[in-house]
């Protein structure tokens, strides 16, 4: 079937499959920051956001993202500017391998775009389902701590 | 370069000691295309295997006709088609300890998993029809499923070929064995107060790392074999590729591009020799990426082990005898087999080296299992769990302070151990003496963060819980002293950056930013002049690889060398350039300054002019380094948790690991080994569970059944490094990335006793099971 999808501002007219998903769609689009690891929407890497808000795109069918605006990291680092988060992920070590990395990022921007002063526990919770196998975490949670705080947030422990 | 410095000197590093941001950080956070999978290579045919449903079988016939079909299915190959040449897909140093065991496919089916057949098709759904419509006909044979009855009389033979080189006695599926003993074991006993048997049991772990494995292979225009691969070790998957397939090693190119983390699971040629087959056969190209549950089950595990501890001592704590005797469970293949087996000895012992007797022994055996391999810790964790915890009971059996004897009975820094120099990895080690240990300095800070001397021995009980707190303390190595060889090379370009080119491979670890922090720091320009290319067989020179906590000793001293020889022809240069003689010149922000005039010459200025008009030459220079010893890191590890005495339900309250790894080169950088060490640690200790069903088939194969820690599984994490300086170290630098995975299993484990009095002697630590033993106690 023919399908347009609006991935970063950008219209996409593609052919697929009725059964297919949406992370096949955008990596054959191109979109390679979309990452597959577990396949069965347990582990946060192929994390997208729709219309703002985060889906896992291992399990969405591609679709069901038709009509919608369609987000990934791509779209971040506009004119070699780093996104904070980004910038952030850079200062304290947040990325090592750096595959969860697009997902995480997409996660953080959408709860920060909800919630612009999270507290530790609430970025520990909202980000429970980004799985990480490299940093233990910590570095990553300093990052959004350390944005929060550069941006006058609370956080006061 | 052997003195001790003081830490003030370190104060004096410009590029070193910094914590300066990843060189491959931006493409990373950016999500650019830089992993294996995101490489299009046009025309490449999918690969899928056909894996064997059965632990244990004998292939009686394989029928490919209807599979081949399948519109789009381009070849099948069976083991029919392959050549049969037994090798390890172990990635270690040549000639590899690890038994030749494997073949690229078989007729015999050693685990459920085991490949049976390649096929290779137009698009992946085809490759996926043609694997599910190949038919094979097994004669199912018994399976060894329990590690603990592989050596039984009546055991079936799980390597019966006859082309195997190196099992230690395949009619016993014992893949190796390996003893040694120090001093005499019976008469030491006789002198003891105190002697205990213990027995700790170390279940398996996943690596569970975030990039599946992947590779992709193809001629390239000049008829050359490329591989594009997610490895470790791209130099040892280029030999055993040329031994597989009979091609001359410079006929193959390896490259390594970003790694999605490895942590020993990519430490072994997983899937390059189905590509390559592939592209062998069709000369297209061909690529491979496995799924989670592939990941899981049919790439590498953890071995568990098994050891029977035996240590006596005097009333006053002091351990005069330690003797493990230990079993290991290699699965199906015995990469790493051996090597790990040793380490589990020779990575603990030495902590304890001032006991008067010491025995380690035992053997490693086959079963119908996933095939066990390298992960971080490399049995050290292991071995640990069972020594420091047998240490733990006897210092409460005498009631002493468990720390006050493990610290007590400790190395310290100038002393030794004879076990540096009996057991290496496969081999006899190498004599050393402790250079640097801040292993007091270790324990001192964890101590206090934990409150140890408040908390200890003392019942904090809230309602139906009680919390406790135990100790663990560790050390590793840095790279197998010689026989780890790591060299660089470097090259000046006329704008006063230089090319780094080095084997060395950055799975995600940061080395390729450290590399360029070395380098930086001995040119005296900023870190982003050097422009690093790392883990390119045709284009890099040589690098054991990244395993063995190699990289920033061993690697990282080559790239110091390598940029000592260009300085020192720099200065040559300028020193005619300038007309000055060259003992009055010093490099200096990337400049070469005189010490006596104002003259002076920039990089950018000698170079170009070294290019084109003045003797015109290319600045370069080649080292290579191979440690002489292997300093040992030290961690002192310490944890409080609460258990719920109504379920048995255990949360970590707290953990703290300080680490004495020399100079960290990249703070933060160190600092996400050591927590990322840890907690996978804490995951293996708490929730990591691999379970079999009776046929012998994983059931824990993704995320659902096999749980990694998330962000909300921990309690607080409190890591950091103390001050010191390994002499032999480049910039006073030893090993970060595996120590911190060793302790939190025993800490926690001595952390529970502490809150319960419970001894929970096999990991990974069951609520279930510590309830039982919570109700046995109460009764």
């Amino acid at each position: 079937m023919k399908l347009e999808l609006n991935v970063n501002g950008k219209v996409h007219s593609v052919d697929i499959n009725p059964g297919e998903m949406l992370l096949d769609v955008l990596r054959r689009l191109g979109y390679k920051s979309v990452r597959r690891s577990c396949d069965n929407a347990s582990c946060g890497n192929c994390t997208v956001l729709v219309d703002g808000k985060p889906i896992l795109s291992c399990t969405t069918f591609a679709a069901r993202a038709a009509g919608h605006k369609i987000e990934t990291v791509e779209s971040l680092a506009e004119e070699g500017n780093l996104h904070p988060i980004q910038e952030s992920l850079l200062e304290t070590g947040g990325a090592q391998c750096g595959f969860c990395i697009p997902g995480f990022t997409l996660t953080t921007k959408a709860l920060l775009e909800e919630n612009p002063e999270p507290t530790e526990e609430e970025i520990r919770e909202a980000l429970n389902g980004n799985l990480c196998r490299c940093t233990g975490y910590e570095s990553q949670i300093r990052a959004i701590l350390n944005l929060v705080k550069k941006r006058g947030g609370l956080s006061d422990d | 370069m052997t003195d001790t410095l003081n830490t003030k000197e370190l104060k004096r590093f410009a590029a070193v000691n910094r914590s300066v941001k990843k060189v491959d950080g931006v493409a990373l956070v950016t999500g650019q295309p830089v992993y294996t999978d995101d490489f299009d290579v046009p025309g490449a045919l999918h690969v899928k295997l056909v894996r064997s449903p059965h632990a244990h079988a004998i292939i009686k016939e394989i029928d490919v006709s209807r599979a081949l079909k399948i519109p789009g299915v381009v070849t099948i190959l069976t083991y029919k088609d392959l050549p049969r040449i037994p090798f390890t897909r172990a990635g270690q140093g040549y000639p590899e300890p690890s038994p030749y065991d494997t073949f690229v496919l078989d007729r015999k089916v050693r685990y459920v998993g085991d490949p049976v057949a390649i096929v290779a098709a137009e698009t992946e759904k085809a490759a996926r029809l043609g694997a599910k419509a190949v038919k094979v006909e097994y004669e199912v044979l018994d399976a060894v499923l329990d590690f603990e009855q592989a050596t039984n009389e009546d055991a079936p033979i799980i390597h019966d070929e006859p082309e195997a080189i190196g099992i230690h006695d395949a009619s016993k599926n014992i893949a190796a064995h390996f003893e040694m003993e120090i001093g005499n074991i019976d008469e030491a006993l006789e002198s003891c107060d105190k002697v205990i048997t213990r027995t700790y049991h170390t279940k398996t772990q996943l690596h569970a790392m975030m990039e599946p494995h992947a590779s992709i292979s193809y001629f390239d225009p000049n008829g050359r074999l490329t591989v594009i691969t997610s490895t470790q070790v791209p130099f040892h998957a280029r030999r055993i590729l040329s031994r597989i397939f009979n091609i001359p090693i410079g006929d193959i190119r390896v490259i390594k591009p970003r790694i999605g983390g490895g942590f020993g699971g990519k430490q072994a040629v997983h899937l390059e020799p189905y590509v390559v087959a592939v592209t062998l056969k069709t000369k297209r190209p061909a690529r491979l990426v496995f799924d989670r549950s592939e990941v899981s089950m049919s790439t590498n595990i953890r071995h568990e082990m098994k050891y029977t501890v035996t240590v006596g001592a005097t009333s006053d704590g002091k351990i005069k005898v330690i003797d493990m005797k230990g079993l290991s469970n290699t699965g199906a293949y015995g990469e790493h087999a051996l090597t790990t087996f040793m380490v589990s000895g020779s990575k603990t012992l030495p902590i304890y080296n001032k006991v008067e007797a010491v025995r380690f022994s035992g053997d490693v055996v086959y079963t119908n299992l996933p095939s066990a391999g390298a992960y971080r810790g490399y049995g050290a964790p292991q071995g640990l769990f069972a020594l420091d915890c047998t240490i733990d009971e006897l210092a409460h059996e005498l009631g002493l302070d468990p720390l006050v004897v493990k610290e007590k009975n400790s190395i310290r820094e100038g002393e030794s151990s004879p076990i540096f120099r009996i057991m290496g990895e496969g081999r006899e080690g190498v004599d050393q003496i402790v250079r640097s240990c801040k292993l007091q300095e270790c324990i001192d800070k964890g101590k206090e963060a934990i409150g140890w001397s408040e908390k200890r021995g003392k019942v904090a009980r809230r309602g139906n819980k009680v919390r406790g707190i135990g100790c663990a303390i560790a050390m590793q190595g840095s790279g197998i002293a010689k026989i780890d060889m790591g060299a660089a090379t470097i090259k000046m370009n006329e704008d006063g950056s230089f090319n780094l080119l080095l084997g060395a491979t950055d799975l995600g670890t940061g080395s390729d930013t450290i590399m360029a922090q070395i380098a930086a720091e001995v040119l005296e320009v900023d870190y982003d002049k050097i422009k690093v290319y790392s883990s390119d067989t045709d284009m890099t020179p040589f690098d054991t690889g990244a395993y063995a906590s190699s990289t920033t000793y061993v690697s990282g001293n080559a790239v110091r060398k390598a940029a000592e020889m260009v300085k020192e022809r720099i200065l040559e240069k300028a020193a005619v350039y300038l007309e000055e003689p060259v003992e009055n010149l010093r490099v200096k922000n990337a400049k070469v300054v005189s010490l006596n005039t104002d003259r002076e010459v920039t990089y950018e200025e000698l170079c170009t002019k070294l290019f084109y008009t003045f003797e015109q030459e290319q600045i370069a220079a080649t080292a290579s380094y191979v440690g002489e010893e292997s300093p040992p890191p030290f961690l002192a590890s310490f944890a409080e948790v609460e258990v719920d005495l109504e379920t048995g339900k255990i949360e970590l309250v707290k953990f703290v690991s300080y680490a004495d790894c020399g100079t960290p080169l990249n703070p933060v950088q160190a600092l996400g080994q050591l927590e990322g060490a840890t907690v996978q640690g804490i995951g293996w200790a708490l929730f990591e569970d691999v379970i079999y069903g009776k046929d012998g088939r994983m059931l824990t194969n993704d995320f659902f059944t096999y749980k990694i820690p998330t962000r909300m599984d921990y309690g607080k994490l409190e890591c950091g490094f103390v001050d010191s300086y390994e002499p032999t170290g480049p910039f006073g630098a030893k090993s970060i990335a595996e120590i911190g995975i060793d302790t939190p299993i025993p800490a926690i484990a001595n952390a529970i006793y502490d809150a319960t009095g419970v001894r929970l002697r096999k990991a990974p630590f069951n609520s279930e099971e510590l309830f039982f033993e919570i109700l046995k106690k109460e009764v």
